[in-house]
């Protein structure tokens, strides 16, 4: 009896791989999922730090795949790898910060290794591309580069548009079914919602959405002013966490502050309290703003009275504030909040 | 059998996760673990996972800053 091959998919989350994966274990493919964490992805739980979001999902949608599915997920943390696709893509960037091509190459090269790991042994990849769906990555001519320049080769497969493109190995060799595969192409998505009920499918995340905050122009906003700011695109994970969190406002370019727009907010930004300084009304209920960079006394003062216009003192003659530095070291701070006119539209990043 | 301690506190998902993961990869099938985190998200997401590879949550014990799950890896 014939070996059950072994594929491992790659799952965004999304309704296209969830759909690929399927496809292929209808096939009677043993199938596991890998899903790449690179630090930008689009995650429920990053969103769930906002409060008023809380009744949104907080699934992982990777995840949440995976159980609709019955297939084991890897997930695998490439935040430092990542950092050259991010700085050096061979192919550009998309729309925004958005190195689409490459991000694909890498993932699914970082794939081919960690199939062909002794321990693993898988024999192909599939991933749920279809041509035409995405400009910048899911073209007809950057498929085949790709398949090529990840090394991956014949033995990447892209079940939902295998049809337009050449045979690959698991076809040749007959592992899968060509004929059972399709020939999904272009921006419509009919025909995956139709697959999925098909299948049975109800639910499913962003059906033609990304899943990476570098698509998103005011993140990557917000990316490329740190990036400024700093003299430097180096990065660390906790840098790029801290862009998807509350209101950025940088009066000068030596500093910014990063202020807590709800509870779900300041909760998390109380964890950086020992690594940047931090203002919190104490006269009044308001938010917690950090201090990202040098500012001087007279920017902690100016900070001070941006941060007292976002607490409940704001029409109050005057706001105390506690001015908390790394080291717990603590002072007060007594300002008049800024007049609203004097809160300058361009310091919003 | 032997117990193992993980501490995903300030984590965000799928971060606590992942060092689930890498942890579980080291230890031997009915070995226990206990992982700390702080971040709601893992209330979802660690049971999630220890079920798509068949490890057991023996317990989930939340309380106001913190959340505690006992973790069974799968027997062989």
């Amino acid at each position: 009896m014939d070996e059950q091959k072994r594929a491992v998919a790659l799952i965004s989350g999304g309704l296209d791989s969830m759909l690929a994966a399927k496809v292929v274990m209808d096939q009677g493919v043993h199938v596991e999922g890998i899903n790449f964490y690179t630090g930008f992805c689009v995650e429920g739980h990053t969103h769930a730090i906002r409060k008023k979001k809380a009744t949104k999902p907080k699934r992982n949608n990777a995840l949440w795949v995976a159980e609709q599915l019955g297939i084991k997920l890897h997930i695998i943390d490439v935040i430092d790898e990542y950092k050259d696709v991010l700085l050096n893509p061979k192919y550009g960037y998309g729309k925004n910060l958005n190195p689409c091509l490459d991000c694909k190459i890498f993932m699914v090269k970082k794939a081919l290794a960690w199939t062909f790991m002794e321990e693993n042994n898988f024999d192909f990849i599939l991933t749920g591309e279809v041509i035409g769906q995405r400009p910048k990555s899911q073209r007809k001519e950057t498929m085949p580069l790709i398949a090529k320049q990840s090394g991956a080769d014949d033995r990447l497969l892209r079940p939902l548009c295998a049809k337009n493109l050449p045979v690959t190995l698991p076809e040749r060799e007959g592992w899968v079914d060509r004929e059972a595969l399709y020939g999904f192409h272009g921006r419509n998505r009919k025909p995956q919602i139709e697959l999925a009920q098909s299948f049975g499918f109800t639910d499913w995340a962003q059906p033609a959405g990304g899943c990476c905050f570098l698509t998103d122009e005011q993140y990557a906003r917000k990316l490329a002013d740190l990036w400024q700011a700093r003299g430097s695109r180096e990065y660390e994970l906790d840098d790029i966490m801290l862009l998807k969190v509350g209101r950025h406002i940088r009066p000068a370019p030596h500093y910014k502050l990063i202020v807590g727009r709800e509870e779900g907010e300041n909760r998390y930004l109380e964890g950086y309290r020992k690594t940047y300084l931090s203002i919190q009304p104490t006269s009044h209920k308001g938010p917690l703003a950090l201090i990202d960079g040098q500012p001087e006394a007279a920017d902690i003062d100016l900070a001070g009275q941006i941060l007292a216009r976002y607490s409940q003192g704001k029409t109050a003659e005057k706001v105390t504030l506690a001015v908390t530095f790394p080291d717990g070291v603590s002072r007060e701070l007594t300002v008049a909040p800024l007049n609203p006119t004097k809160l300058d539209p361009h310091w919003h990043v | 059998m032997s117990d193992h301690e993980l501490d995903a506190r300030g984590m965000l998902c799928p971060m606590p996760v992942i060092k689930t993961q890498d942890t579980i990869k080291t230890m031997q099938p009915d070995d226990q673990l206990t992982v700390y985190a702080t971040d709601p998200g893992t209330l979802q997401d660690i049971p999630s996972w220890c079920r798509v590879h068949g490890h057991a949550v023996l317990k989930v014990v939340e309380s106001e800053n913190e959340i505690c799950f006992q973790i069974q890896v799968a027997p062989e």
